[in-house]
């Protein structure tokens, strides 16, 4: 405990607390939305985008790694988007090609051109995050929480018809909402959200960020308000915990929440098998 | 009086397969058409033509002036996702005003106060706070229904509600759609159900690669239904 107070007397140790709950906050609102959308797996090939974003960013200095990674993830996600529609190309079979390709030449570029004296430790840390958060210079902090605020408010203003187009697609297109402006929109908001994340937990991870809250609170609430607050709530905790864990025995910081998500999870899942419906 | 939506050689299908051609018929205020044929004759396919969710091949449909596109309400079949949405039964019938809020970021009073009027109307406002994922099916049928009044008051577009319900759900479910179209509301059913459309239909559009369109009198007295009708139960 003691250890714990000492830690949070650092300036680094309370920013990356205070973007770790914006992260997990923002990465939770969607999930709920990415897991009946049946779209987990947009997420998931995202942030293997990310990494290759990050891998071109690295080799070309660029002063901030975000000027480069947030539009090309944002582009992708709406690639993949109107790619679901195509029907050349099935929908999760170009989703699996670009992440697959975007992680290998990401890894390719970062091989060929990094002047970095440990690169399986730079990989490594980009793909599990591991210390990351603990690093994080003031204009990161100052973007995580512009960003987290975006899409908070992009999330309230549009939460009635982000519910219409997650329920019944075809109804609310009948019903005159513009359903692939919203379909967008979703998918930018997922991409900003992976961005953020991956400061977090790691570009590997993020996927976590986003389902498990959703999945969990499903399985206790019942409404998608109540669903919504929930998932809030647990992300914030476990990434909270997670970070005090990693702090304390010294593990990597993006694993050890996820693992807090995962176990959270089965407690949900049991509190939602007792509970009579 | 013009009629409410009136249709002229419309030709229906998808991009690269024409289902059928020269399809013409009128609808009218209060009308009670039922839509008829086998599966996969192109029920739905116009249905969503009519809506303007698929492109219309060729032909017109005119809408008399004082009908506006979202004045015809759709109630969809059920997909996989719905049966275990995490949604309450007032969350979702409200989101039947998803499309009428303009820049508006919530839905006001009224919106409020409608939704329950419509839920009253079906019998559902004591599950207001359920969980839609626990309704039976029938139940279920209902909320989606009382959505679709609050999105559209004038023109229900309904597309095989009562598949998969039980023979007593879904008489009731009839009775309820016959006294919304006693109330005024023009109603077209997408159904396989023979004897309903007997009993509750004013006008028979039977889908096959020639489609017939004529009343339910015509309908039934020229042997069509009936054919049809003694097929099905001998099918049965």
């Amino acid at each position: 405990m003691a250890t714990l107070i000492e830690y949070l007397s650092y300036p680094f140790v309370r920013n990356a607390l205070i973007v770790a709950v914006l992260i997990a906050f923002c990465s939770s609102l969607m999930g709920v939305t990415l897991v009946l959308k049946r779209m987990s797996y947009i997420g998931d090939g995202l942030s293997h985008v990310a990494f290759g974003a990050l891998a071109v960013a690295s080799v070309l200095k660029v002063t901030n790694n975000m000027l480069i990674i947030l539009p090309v993830t944002v582009v992708c996600a709406v690639i993949l988007l109107s790619a679901g529609k195509n029907r050349l190309i099935k929908g999760d079979a170009a989703i699996a090609m670009l992440s697959v390709g975007a992680l290998a030449f990401g890894y390719l570029l970062l091989n060929l051109f990094s002047v970095s004296s440990n690169l399986a430790g730079d990989v490594c840390s980009t793909l599990f995050g591991s210390q990351s958060i603990l690093t994080l210079n003031p204009t990161d902090v100052y973007i995580s929480l512009v960003l987290s605020i975006v899409v908070v408010i992009v999330f309230i203003v549009f939460y009635n018809r982000i519910f219409a187009v997650t329920f019944d697609e075809t109804f609310a297109k009948a019903s005159g909402v513009n359903v692939s402006f919203y379909n967008i929109l979703i998918a930018v908001i997922i991409a900003v959200i992976i961005v953020l994340a991956m400061n977090l937990v790691g570009s590997l991870l993020i996927s976590a960020l986003v389902i498990f809250p959703a999945m969990a609170s499903m399985r206790v609430f019942k409404s998608f308000k109540a669903v919504t607050i929930a998932s809030c709530v647990f992300s914030v905790f476990c990434a909270l915990l997670g970070i005090m864990i990693a702090i304390i025995a010294g593990t990597p910081v993006g694993a050890t929440i996820v693992a807090c998500d995962a176990v959270l999870f089965l407690v949900f899942c049991g509190i939602g098998a007792l509970r009579p419906s | 009086m013009p009629p409410l939506i009136s249709c002229n050689n419309l030709t229906i299908g998808f991009e690269d397969r024409v289902l059928y051609r020269d399809l013409s018929f009128d609808i009218n205020s209060g009308d009670y058409l039922f839509v008829i044929g086998e599966n996969g004759a192109g029920k739905t396919t116009l249905m969503k033509t009519l809506l303007g969710l698929k492109k219309l091949l060729g032909g017109e449909i005119k809408v008399s002036s004082g009908l506006k596109l979202s004045d015809i309400g759709y109630l969809p079949q059920q997909t996989v996702v719905q049966r275990d949405f995490p949604a309450s039964v007032f969350e979702i019938v409200i989101s039947g005003f998803a499309g009428k809020s303009g820049f508006k970021p919530f839905y006001s009073a009224d919106q409020k106060k409608l939704a329950v009027e419509n839920m009253n109307k079906l019998g559902i406002a004591d599950l207001k706070n359920k969980c839609y994922r626990e309704l039976s099916g029938g139940q279920q049928q209902r909320v989606l229904l009382a959505r679709t009044l609050c999105a559209a008051s004038k023109v229900l577009l309904l597309d095989e509600p009562v598949a998969g319900l039980d023979p007593y759900v879904t008489e009731e479910f009839y009775e309820l759609i016959r006294k919304l179209n006693e109330e005024g509301i023009t109603i077209i059913m997408i159904s396989h159900d023979i004897p309903a459309a007997k009993k509750y239909a004013s006008h028979v559009l039977h889908i096959t690669d020639e489609p017939t369109f004529m009343t339910k009198r015509q309908y039934f007295s020229e042997g069509y239904g009936a054919g049809f009708a003694i097929l099905k139960d001998n099918g049965n």
